[in-house]
Order: C-alpha cells, then structure tokens, then sequence
C-alpha cells in the first residue's frame, strides 16, 4: 500500500528523522495561507499523488509570491498527472503539500528495499541524489553503496557511519546522517514497510540533514498489525475498478483489454491471460476468485469484471481441487440470470464434480459455450468477441 | 520412495480443530496420509477426527515421532507455527496460510538458521498447495484424484498450474514421482534449485517439470543448476507473459521488479540451460510426452 509523501514525512519526523516544515492544502486559498503560517521568502507547492517524478509532469513548483502558489494550486488541483509510474490515465492531484524551500548543498540517494535473494532488507545509498536509482545504476553504478541489514540484530550503528562515510560527508554532518539513516530503518522495520526511498536525502547550506522527498509503500499483508497506517489508504489514488473489487473481497487488477476474466488461482489466471494474448485478444482484467468459491463469491465476480465498461466478453477458467465446478457453474447460471448478460461468455471447467458442473450449465437452457481446455476456451472467447466486434467497427467508422 | 513425503512420513497438523484444517486433514486421512495428530493451543489431551490432540508441537513430536507438520494456521500467526516445528526437530513443515507479513518470513528464515545444517527443517510455502506423493501420501490442499503416480516430478509455484500439469500428464498416462507446491510468496522456504536438487538424487523420478511464474530471481537461480549439475530432463512453464511490469499478479511474489524477473527473460533464461520450455499451459502434456517418450 502506497501512502502520499506528507504522510510518509510526519512518519519519518517521528523517526528523528528531519523534513522541511509544511503544511497541506486543498484549495489555492489553503495553499496561500499555509504559506503564511510558514513564513520565508520561497515555498514549495508539491502535488500529493502516488507516483514519483512529479516533478517532470509539473507537480512540483518552487514559488516566490502568493500569487505564484495561487496560480500553482490552482493549475494542480483538479489534474491528472501522468509519470512513467501512473499509467496513461494518470493521477488525480485533490491535495497539495506546502513547504519552506530548502537551501541545498548536497543531495543524496537513500533507499531501503526488500532484497529477494538476499532475503534481508538492503540499504542502497548514492552520493548521486536527485536521479532516479535506475538512472544512477545506469550512469554512475561505481556511486552506488549496499549494506545488508542481519534480521537477528536489525542494523547497527556503525553500519549507518559506514554508509554516511562512504557517501563522503563531512565530518560535521556524520551522527545526524548515521541517526537518519538509523531512524528510516527503524520505521520500516517497526511499521512493516516494504520500501522507503528517500531521493532527495539533503546537505543544506547550514549542514542540516534533511528529508526533502520521500515515498514509503507498506507490505499489505502486515496492514492487520497496523491500523494506523491502514487508516492512510488514498482510495482516490488507485483504478477504481480496483477499489470496487478490493473493497468486495476479490483479488483484481484492472488491465486495458475488452476480455473479462474469471480464474481460480494466481498461477491460473496469469496463464490465462497469456493465453487470451496468444489466441489474438486482449484481457481486460487479473481475477482470482479463490478458493471454495460458492455462487455468490462468482455473481460478485461478474459485477466487478462488467464494473469495467470495456468488457464486450467475459472467460470462465476454473480448475477446480478444493473448488467444485458445480457451484461455479450455479454461480455462472446465476450472474448470466441476474445480469442479464448479452455478451459472449466461455466457461471452461475442469476437476472436482466436472460432470455436475457441466450439467447445471447444459440444463439451465441459456446460451454458454464450454471449453473442455484453456487453449480452447481461449481461442472461443476471442473469437466469439471479434464476431461482436466488426459490426461495433463497421458503425464507428 | 519420491521426495519430502511418503507412506511412511507421520504427519502433524497445526492449527488442526479449525474449520480448514480439519476439511483437509479428512481429505488427507481418506487418501492413505499416516495422520498421527494434530496441535491446537489449549486443546491438548482430546480428540479430534479420531487423533490426538496436542498442545505444543514438542508435545506431539515426543508421544508420536511425526517428522512432518503441515501448518493451517492462519496468516497473523503462522510464522510462529513454523517456527515451533523448527524448534521441535520437525524434518520437513508445509505452510499454507497465504498472506504472511514479509518481515515475519524474513525473521523464520533467520531462525532457520539456528540449526545445523543436518538438523535444520525444511520449509515448504507458505502460500503453497502443498506436497504429493500420489498413491502414498499428500500435505496439502491438492485433489489427489488427478495425480497417477509415476516418475516425472512436478515443482510449481502456482497450485492450480500444477495441478493442470498433473491431470494433462494423467490423461495421458504419465505419472507423478512426488509434486511441490513452492508457493506464489516473495520469501519461501525452498527455493526451484532446492528442490530440483532433492529430485536429481532420487531414484524414483527420471524427469522433472518447473511450473514459475515471473518475479524473482528463482527460476534463473535454477536454470544455472540445471545446466551445471542436473542429467535429468526438464521441461519448464513461466506464467506472465502478458503480465505489466510493476504490478502484483495475484501472488505477493509475482511482480517484475528487476532484469531477469519478466517471463519472456525467464524462458530465454531457462532455454539457454537445456530446459524445454513448455510454451502453453494447455501442452504441458504433449510436451511431457515427448520429453519421457
């Protein structure tokens, strides 16, 4: 889970970790008055969206007058934003960040990530701050410094003056580093986030270490343990499709196709999607409806893949080991009735109580087409959905 | 006598009496699985399902000699699941529970490490369908009615694709040695090579096929030990062809981060170690077929 950059700033501080002073804002009136309460000569208006690189899409703009926060709250709010992190659609800017303007001397990479063969938490640090990391690992992979964190003892003091050092700090800044270092370990480690990055980590002018941006994602499953942190979800942050799923207990991604899809299994579904490609179609959505899926668990299944209004035909792939073909073929029968579906649907279907399943789907009198494998099913949707789709062609043109 | 699991394993259930964990132990006591018990934390000295039950797992170990735990206990609680059975000289633990905290997995794999190698357990998932050996004995959640035993393992990340390996491979009449279920989690216990090891030493299984998923660097981890040290031919299935980069495909796990997590790089990967690659989830059996033919 994504939280927004002021969040993950008031976080931090509570870390002994120091940011910029700031205060947030939902209109261009807000984003003038916080600038008063901070005082100075320049502000920073930042776009809150879960993204990086703001900056390039114009989310981040260094103002010298009222007028100019003015005129940059109100060009932010109400946009969409779009970085190589949002997808085409972008992300909607409804809250703005304000914040006293820092007098960088040096700017600093501080990441810390999951390492997955490592099996431990890696710091990753560059002197090359600023850059993206996959920009310094292209550029200048010699600047980039690793220190694996031991699990047993959780990291040690010296290894965060050994990453300050090496980053060539003066001798003057060396304990704040190592404490702000030490302090964004204990965050993740303490709130179970699975990446914090710090980019820029600054130097300013009168040797203060300082947070200047910073962007933390939290391991979903450990959100049970945290409340708190649950309790910052910026539900207009993701793809509503998926929000609507989530929120009804399904596990769905939203995709760009127009062929819906209903799998069990993680493994499965993926493969279907695959398959969906290979027979010339596009899939429109990832759905794992589980395991010991009853009727109901299928019908909500069709509401959130038809939630997506690009939808023009929909694939049912079940193998079933602790799932029975016969609930989900109720399930289907169910949707179709209830939905009143008027698109192609293929339901493919195999494993435990296969016959009983396809029974309920012969004898319900409705128009499903059954696949006896995913080749089969797949290269039948598609087929079946290109039928629908000429006609809808031939009339746009 | 195939791998982790057969007639002889005594099998320990942990979170046992719950609703879960007693639909599958019947499933596993009804297809011949030598059940000795089962823990639940305050239950001790009843019975359940005919079995006794156990308050701690060192409790069970010592009135029953099991040597495998297959752990139904739920997410939040798990990790200390497997850690108990580490601690009770558990020989192999299989986890189920989907949805572990990173840093719980990252802290049991840690623990692991107490022990010596030769006495250390060995960790299946979580987030796995778990072990099979068909017609001896299975910890898991799998339908055993579609694997025939036979000599060709199976080791897959996702349940479900092993799952239409084994039943395309039966209809075929080809068999099964043993199958793993390694789970879809980014931290698991055992890795692709750790058991592609287990399955070059065992004289019951003459070919091995490797269900991965992208995500990870486990399946180019294998690929190396296939090329230098396995005689055994493989075949292998990467799901995510189509998968975007950067988002979560269901399994906590399945996610391309980096260079070489992308399916498309794992089969290049795989291919170039002598791997046939499996180029659909419907050919697994004609694939197989020729592999072993």
């Amino acid at each position: 889970m994504d939280i927004h950059e002021y969040q993950a700033k008031d976080l931090l501080k509570r870390f002994g970790v120091a940011v910029p002073r700031g205060g947030i804002a939902y209109s261009p009136e807000q984003a003038v008055y916080r600038a008063s309460e901070l005082s100075g000569e320049a502000w920073v208006v930042k776009a809150q969206i879960h993204s990086g690189a703001r900056g390039k899409a114009g989310g981040v703009k260094l103002c010298r007058s009222e007028q100019e926060i003015a005129d940059a709250a109100q060009w932010m709010l109400g946009r969409r934003l779009v970085t190589h992190q949002t997808g085409l659609q972008g992300k909607l800017v409804n809250r703005l960040y304000i914040e006293e303007a820092t007098d960088i001397d040096q700017e600093i990479y501080l990441g810390f990530v999951m390492d997955r063969k490592l099996e431990r938490v890696v710091v990753v640090a560059s002197a090359q701050g600023g850059m993206e990391i996959e920009e310094i690992s292209e550029e200048q992979p010699d600047s980039i410094i690793r220190s694996v964190v031991d699990p047993a003892v959780g990291m040690q003091a010296f290894q965060a003056r050994e990453i300050a050092f090496s980053l060539g700090l003066e001798p003057k800044v060396i304990a704040q580093a190592a404490k702000t270092i030490m302090g964004c370990y204990k965050m993740m480690s303490d709130l179970d986030a699975s990446m914090v990055e710090i980019n820029p980590l600054v130097v300013t002018g009168s040797g203060e270490i300082v947070a200047l941006d910073a962007k933390v994602s939290f391991d979903p499953n450990a959100l049970f343990r945290h409340p708190d942190i649950s309790e910052l979800r910026d539900k207009s942050q993701e793809d509503t499709r998926e929000t609507y799923a989530a929120d009804r207990g399904l596990n769905y991604i939203g995709l760009d196709g127009k062929i819906g899809c209903i799998v069990n299994g993680a493994g499965l579904a993926m493969a279907t999607l695959d398959m969906i490609k290979m027979a010339g179609g596009e899939p429109a959505n990832f759905l794992d409806v589980g395991g010991g899926a009853s009727p109901e668990r299928v019908l909500k299944s069709f509401k959130a893949v038809l939630n997506d209004k690009n939808v023009e035909a929909i694939l049912v792939n079940i193998f079933a080991g602790i799932n029975r073909c016969d609930w989900i073929a109720e399930g289907v029968v169910l949707a179709v009735k209830e939905l009143n579906l008027d698109m192609p649907l293929v339901v493919r279907m195999s494993g435990t109580n296969v016959e009983e399943g396809r029974k309920v789907l012969a004898e319900s009198g409705l128009n499903i087409e059954t696949a006896a494998s995913l080749a089969e099913a797949a290269e039948k949707v598609v087929s079946a959905w290109k039928a629908t789709g000429q006609p809808k062609l031939a009339e746009a043109s | 006598m195939a791998i982790i699991i057969d007639s002889t394993s005594k099998v320990l259930v942990t979170g046992f009496t719950g609703r879960i964990g007693t639909f599958h132990t019947q499933e596993m006591i009804e297809h011949g699985t030598n059940v000795v018990g089962g823990v639940t934390p305050g239950k001790g000295g009843s019975t359940h399902l005919g079995l006794p039950v156990f308050n701690t797992v060192k409790g069970a170990v010592a009135e029953t000699g099991a040597d495998l735990v297959i752990s139904f206990v739920p997410p939040p609680f798990a990790a200390d699941s497997i850690m108990e059975a580490a601690d009770a000289g558990i020989k192999t633990c299989v986890c189920i529970a989907d949805g572990l905290p990173t840093q719980d997995m990252i802290r049991v794999k840690r623990y692991m490490r107490r022990y010596k190698e030769d006495k250390r357990m060995r960790l299946i998932g979580p987030n796995c369908a778990g072990v099979i050996t068909p017609g001896q004995a299975f910890a898991g959640l799998m339908p055993p009615h579609i694997y025939a035993p036979g000599r060709v393992g199976i080791v897959s990340r996702s349940g479900t694709l092993g799952y239409e390996a084994a039943s395309q491979m039966s209809e075929r009449g080809i068999g099964v040695s043993s199958s793993i279920g390694i789970g879809g989690d980014p931290i698991n216990g055992s890795s692709f090579k750790d058991i592609m090891e287990l399955f070059e030493a065992d004289d019951d299984t003459d070919a091995v096929v490797l269900v991965g998923e992208i995500g990870g660097p486990q399946e180019a981890e294998a690929a190396e030990y296939i090329r230098d040290h396995m005689t055994k031919p493989v075949a292998a299935y990467i799901a995510g062809l189509s998968a975007p980069k950067g988002r979560r495909m269901g399994h906590a796990g399945a996610i391309v981060q980096a260079f070489g997590e992308s399916a498309q790089e794992k089969v290049d990967i795989l291919k170039q170690a002598g791997v046939t690659i499996v180029p659909t989830p419907s050919s697994f059996g004609d694939v197989i077929e020729k592999m072993v033919a």
